[in-house]
């Protein structure tokens, strides 16, 4: 019994464990964010220089916080969806543009179209650092009172947007 | 003679540039002790670059590990201990972060498994030499009973 039951059972665990790593995207890191509350910040409007866009002041609606730059190539893929989830109205888009130079992203928002309702502008990254950022895009869904629900890595789309990020909304904000 | 003395001193200076470029040299970071160069150097190359993930802090030319290298040098330079820094970016980027994951529940697996691993195929080990020994129809077929003791050492 042991002798072909041991080695089988070690051949199955083995084989469960190996399965179980296969398709995972290993450049995915979790965020420890996940259920906290989200680092504040005031930066600076991209829009408007002398305006700030301040976190704290979104509490009391859910939004959705994407980290973007006119450098990063996935996030012209990300646009159009940006736009079209933008026009459905559904949550506040906070654009959070990540090192990148005021004035090429304002030349992306001009020639491509402004999905957000706000951008904030953080050119050196230390805020960046506070979200955990490692890459654009990435998206933030943040709750009415300011808790981090969910974190994507890479470009939404479509079907990212419709099973990860609506059925976390409150049920006013669903389909 | 002031020449002499002016090339020696450009000598000199050219000397030290070339110890200190290492990685970090090209963020143009100053330390005030060597003791906490090497505090810097040690935390680098303990941290992952989130970026290249297979590269250290230290090593790595990604833009954010730049940012972070600075992160780690302005926290070190306001007198932050290692545990606070190290604890800084796991608040962040998480546990992914450190080359040395802390001992906790989901890490034992990770520290102890190889160590577990070795003794069960010691014992697994023990078991075939001596199995021979254990099952007498077995031992003079494989010849070991010839030499007349049961010491499982002597198995060809």
């Amino acid at each position: 019994m042991w002798r072909y039951g041991l080695p089988l059972l070690m051949f199955l665990a083995l084989a469960v464990l190996l399965y179980s790593g296969l398709g995972k995207d290993t450049h995915l890191v979790p965020s420890p964010l996940i259920n906290k509350p989200a680092p504040l910040f005031s930066l600076p409007d991209l829009l408007d220089p002398t305006r700030k866009v301040e976190n704290a002041a979104l509490k009391g609606k859910p939004y959705l916080l994407n980290v973007w730059a006119s450098w990063c190539a996935a996030c012209r893929q990300e646009h159009p969806v940006l736009m079209r989830f933008a026009a459905e109205k559904r949550l506040t888009l906070v654009g959070f543009n990540w090192k990148d130079a005021p004035a090429d992203a304002l030349a992306v928002i001009r020639t491509t179209g402004n999905p957000y309702d706000l951008i904030a502008s953080d050119e050196v990254g230390r805020v960046g650092i506070d979200f955990g950022v490692y890459g654009a895009p990435e998206s933030f869904l943040i709750d009415a009172d300011g808790k981090i629900l969910y974190k994507h890595v890479g470009p939404l789309d479509q079907d990212s947007i419709r099973s990860k990020i609506l059925p976390l909304l409150p049920p006013g904000c669903q389909p | 003679m002031s020449s002499l003395t002016r090339s020696g001193a450009a000598f000199g200076l050219l000397f030290a540039g070339l110890v200190a470029s290492s990685a970090w040299a090209i963020d143009s970071l100053t330390f005030s002790s060597t003791a906490q160069e090497q505090r810097f150097q040690a935390l680098t190359q303990e941290l992952r670059c989130l970026v290249c993930q297979n590269q250290n802090l230290a090593d790595s030319d990604a833009e954010l590990a730049r940012d972070l290298r600075l992160e780690v040098y302005e926290m070190l330079v306001a007198g932050k201990s290692n545990a606070e820094i190290k604890g800084f970016l796991v608040d962040r980027y998480g546990e992914f972060v450190l080359y040395q994951p802390p001992v906790r529940g989901g890490t034992i697996a990770l520290w102890f498994g190889p160590i577990a691993l070795l003794i069960f195929g010691f014992f697994l080990a023990r078991r075939w030499w001596r199995r021979p020994t254990a099952n007498p129809s077995a031992v003079t077929a494989s010849g070991v009973a010839q030499n007349g003791d049961n010491d499982p050492g002597e198995f060809p």
